[in-house]
């Protein structure tokens, strides 16, 4: 995918935004705000030390859009989507659903961990199950509405089997499931397709825009490749590292239903030529270990090999 | 089954090779024992007197050093006396394998040497139960306490430590306090099975609580679960079939304690056979006897390895190797 490299002076703004892709964006900021951050703070202390994972992070995201958030290894992207989950406490700050601060986990907010997080013991119906369970369901309609899901992915015929018998990506789709099982406000992904191999993933990202499409969701997706970024997302949040800053949030002028074969379109790479430039020239000094120096050469100087 | 797949680390055996070696684990001593009992030469030291001849102080049947015996028949020979005969034997403490497995059956069907004497079946049943209490009773508390000990940090703080210290007493130097306290029927031998199983349990469980997959209980939390109900939906079901292997190691722990347990206040149970056989120089009915501890105890544990993959279908820790 990275192989077509266009200077940037012959790509149009990532900023151009074709009339139906405009409209699309004022009718999506026209939706009520379901989830709001505000000089959202987050400190780490070890050792006496403090170091500040998240500054001051501001945004919010409307019904029905799919946020990404990009950045280097090490921007709090990941400590972002967990304290969002509430599975992190925050310095400062807020963190608003729907104006309700949150406190603490909760079933109005769906999470799906990188991991596969669906529980070993229990079969693929009854992880579905798990949620409704816990929140108070009888068993009876647990059962109806966990197989309605798992109708709608396809994977009914699954429904008996236990999760060492199913794929990796499979896995994904049952976990996205139990998570839209709760129906949340709102699907936190902390880089669900990360462990998958390539063809996989290109498969999955497809299925996830197809449930969203779908279903009364708002998805908050995190990922270190600006391809899926992209591919994805109504808007993408830029993180810088150290600490994690908000540079920029970008309006992908990709136009929806979007295609494997957008790939190569001018608004793509405009928008990807924008998002590298952010995340890479803006690095930092490597760290101890993390610079790769020029080697020594250890082969016959004839022996070449290209 | 090529010489080079055999030794590679971590590498399951081929079916075939699994089931030859396993076979091949208890047919080596089994042999090994055959020859040095039925291969004279290999060893034999003593002599089993088949006839006294003119030596007044020999029985028939008795052993004696091989030197001692031939310097008798030298003896005999240079006097002109009748010489003693006899064949080579083992000493009377090593049984063939012949004699042992004869006395399998022939202990059962032997009555106790003395009228309060106990038969063989009656004194396995009462070991039985000596230990089926002694696990029980730790297990009923040791399970729940390595559980919360290990679920929550500060419960395990407070207990550890002690339990640490506590565990490195050797159980049977409470025999004298336990008959003190119990009596000296089966309060003490219970007593010493608990004392000797529960202090690893409960470390060992709680050792196995940590080992919870932190995602899970994030996954259950993002789906609603309340933090109370964390303990019984997710830790205790995720931890289950490694709780159950500990539980089968333990069993065994039990039973190395019973021989000990068995001998404080008044002896019983299958120890009260064993030191009976031994004093009446029974000894095939001694290595029988703690050849059936062995297969009883060899045989719950493979019972409870199966009945363990059909409660825990899920379960694919040693898929692998199984």
């Amino acid at each position: 995918m990275n192989d077509i490299v266009i200077p940037s002076h012959l790509l149009p703004s990532y900023r151009e935004q074709s009339a139906a892709v405009r409209t699309r964006f004022d009718s999506l900021k026209a939706r009520e705000v379901i989830l709001t951050v505000s000089k959202l703070h987050k400190n780490f202390d070890s050792d006496g030390k403090s170091t500040v994972a998240l500054k001051d992070i501001n945004f919010s995201t409307h019904r029905r859009e799919f946020l990404c958030v990009v950045g280097p290894s090490g921007c709090g992207k990941s400590t972002l989507v967990r304290i969002l989950a509430g599975l992190e406490e925050h310095s400062s700050g807020d963190v608003l659903l729907l104006g309700q601060p949150v406190t603490g986990p909760g079933s109005d907010r769906g999470m799906v961990f990188q991991g596969y997080t669906l529980f070993p013991w229990l079969t693929v119906k009854k992880n579905v199950m798990f949620g409704l369970e816990v929140n108070g369901h009888g068993r009876n309609e647990s059962e109806r509405e966990a197989m309605q899901w798992l109708e709608l992915i396809g994977l009914e015929k699954f429904a008996d089997v236990y999760p060492y018998q199913l794929s990796g990506g499979m896995k994904q789709r049952v976990a996205i499931v139990r998570a839209l099982a709760n129906q949340p406000r709102i699907l936190l992904m902390d880089e669900p397709f990360g462990a998958l191999d390539a063809q996989t993933r290109c498969r999955m990202q497809a299925h996830l825009l197809e449930i969203w499409r779908k279903i009364d969701i708002t998805i908050v997706f995190i990922t270190h490749d600006l391809d899926e970024a992209i591919f994805l997302a109504d808007r993408i949040l830029v993180l810088s590292a150290h600490p994690g800053e908000i540079q920029e949030l970008i309006e992908v002028p990709v136009p929806r239903p979007r295609s494997v074969a957008q790939i190569v379109s001018a608004e793509f790479l405009a928008t990807k030529a924008r998002l590298e430039q952010l995340i890479y020239s803006a690095r930092h000094e490597p760290a101890e270990g993390e610079d790769y120096p020029i080697m020594r050469r250890m082969t016959n100087v004839a022996d070449n090999v290209e | 089954m090529a010489r080079s797949t055999l030794f590679r680390v971590l590498r399951p055996l081929s079916p075939r090779a699994k089931f030859t070696i396993g076979i091949l684990a208890f047919v080596l001593p089994v042999g090994l024992w055959s020859l040095v009992s039925y291969v004279p030469a290999i060893w034999h030291p003593q002599i089993m007197i088949t006839d006294a001849g003119s030596v007044s102080y020999l029985d028939v049947g008795s052993h004696m050093a091989r030197d001692a015996f031939d310097s008798e028949v030298a003896d005999a020979r240079q006097e002109g006396r009748a010489p003693p005969k006899g064949v080579r034997a083992n000493p009377i403490y090593l049984p063939s394998p012949g004699e042992v497995l004869k006395a399998f059956y022939t202990s059962f069907t032997t009555p106790p040497e003395t009228k309060d004497g106990q038969w063989l079946h009656q004194s396995l049943w009462h070991s039985i139960q000596i230990i089926f209490w002694g696990y029980v009773i730790s297990s009923l508390i040791g399970v729940p306490l390595g559980v919360l000990c290990g679920a929550y940090a500060a419960l395990g703080r407070v207990n550890e430590p002690f339990i640490e210290f506590f565990r490195y007493l050797p159980a049977p130097a409470f025999g004298a306090l336990m008959v003190a306290i119990l009596g000296i029927y089966d309060g003490p031998k219970i007593a010493i099975i608990v004392i000797g199983t529960f202090f690893q349990q409960v470390l060992i469980i709680a050792n196995t609580t940590r080992k919870v997959d932190p995602a899970l209980l994030e996954a259950a939390l993002t789906l609603g679960t309340r933090s109370r109900h964390l303990l019984t939906r997710v830790v205790v079901p995720a931890i289950l079939p490694d709780l159950y292997r500990d539980q089968r190691i333990l069993l065994g722990w039990a039973w190395t304690y019973l021989i000990v347990a068995e001998l404080i206040g008044t002896t019983s149970g299958i120890t009260w056979f064993i030191t009976q056989q031994a004093r009446y120089q029974h000894f095939p009915n001694v290595y029988a006897a703690i050849a059936m501890i062995g297969i009883i105890g060899l045989g719950t544990d493979m019972l409870l390895a199966v009945l363990g993959r059909r409660l825990f279908p899920w379960d694919r820790s040693l898929a692998k190797f199984a």
